[in-house]
């Protein structure tokens, strides 16, 4: 008897799989970021920098978890992707 | 003109997360694909040896007790080690997988050092829960880097590895000099700010 469903995963879909992952985290970490400031308005300075010392303008934890995510994607997975993508084309 | 204790963990942090998301990319594409460019494999060793350094000034700069100088003197021995001795094996100078077990001795010393310079209580304040936290957390997941001497190449164990880098990243992003943990405060540890 056939049977419709997939048992196994093909090759090509775990790897589809790892690309999306990859290229998801450094999003996630940015969206991660963007939620905290929504829901603590009062820990990004730059919102009210009137009498902040310099400290408190430059290190927002907010806006470093967005910074943390921007580097990531920019420079880690963006270059990391096209690795695994060629990587994969070469391997098939 | 010092920044506040809970900035430099918050700065710390930011480094910490970018350790535990390169560690995690490395564990989901293999270390092969990870190794492709050169420059990427020394990236997250790089980072921890870094860090290690940056905790001197931490150490020589925060001098409320002697048990907080030692504290981060030790941590900056450790992560710079444990950095160091990654840095070589994957230049190809060290050649011993078992160099591998500084990491699980960074994890240990760090977690005691956490546990021991944090003098008050759990619920004394936010900053004392997280720092027993932190403590404990170090200590048991030492398992992790432990088995990874033997197993390498287990994608499940580099997984659970960097989740917990990036476990310690939010632990230290919650960290706060002053405010409630579950709605404790002790009246001991001042008023609290924003």
């Amino acid at each position: 008897m056939e049977t419709p469903f997939v048992h196994r995963l093909p090759a090509a879909v775990a790897r589809t799989a790892r690309v999306r992952i990859v290229s998801a985290i450094g999003p996630t970490v940015m969206a991660a970021g963007v939620i905290w400031a929504i829901l603590q308005p009062y820990r990004v300075t730059l919102l009210h920098p009137r009498g902040q010392g310099a400290w408190w303008l430059l290190i927002e934890p907010p806006l470093l978890v967005i910074a943390v995510g921007i580097v990531f994607a920019v420079l880690v997975a963006r270059p990391l992707v096209s690795d695994l993508e060629e990587h994969d084309a070469a391997a098939r | 003109m010092l920044p506040h204790a809970e900035m430099v963990h918050w700065a710390f942090a930011a480094g910490i997360l970018l350790v535990g998301l390169c560690l995690l990319c490395e564990a989901i594409v293999g270390e092969e694909v990870w190794q492709l460019r050169p420059w990427r494999k020394y990236l997250w060793p790089g980072l921890a040896f870094g860090l290690g350094v940056l905790l001197w000034p931490v150490m020589a700069f925060f001098t409320n007790s002697s048990i907080h100088m030692y504290a981060h003197g030790s941590w900056a021995e450790v992560l710079m080690l444990a950095g160091g001795a990654e840095l070589g094996l994957v230049r190809g100078r060290l050649r011993s997988p078992l160099w591998r077990l500084t990491w699980p001795v960074a994890f240990v010393v760090t977690g005691t050092a956490f546990i021991v310079h944090e003098q008050n209580p759990w619920l004394f304040a936010r900053s004392a829960f997280l720092h027993h936290l932190l403590g404990w957390t170090f200590v048991i997941a030492a398992i992790f880097p432990l088995l990874l001497v033997w197993r390498p190449r287990s994608a499940v164990l580099q997984a659970c590895f960097a989740l917990t880098i990036v476990t310690v990243s939010v632990m230290l992003f919650a960290d706060r000099d002053v405010a409630p943990i579950f709605g404790h405060l002790s009246p001991l540890a001042g008023s609290p700010h924003r």
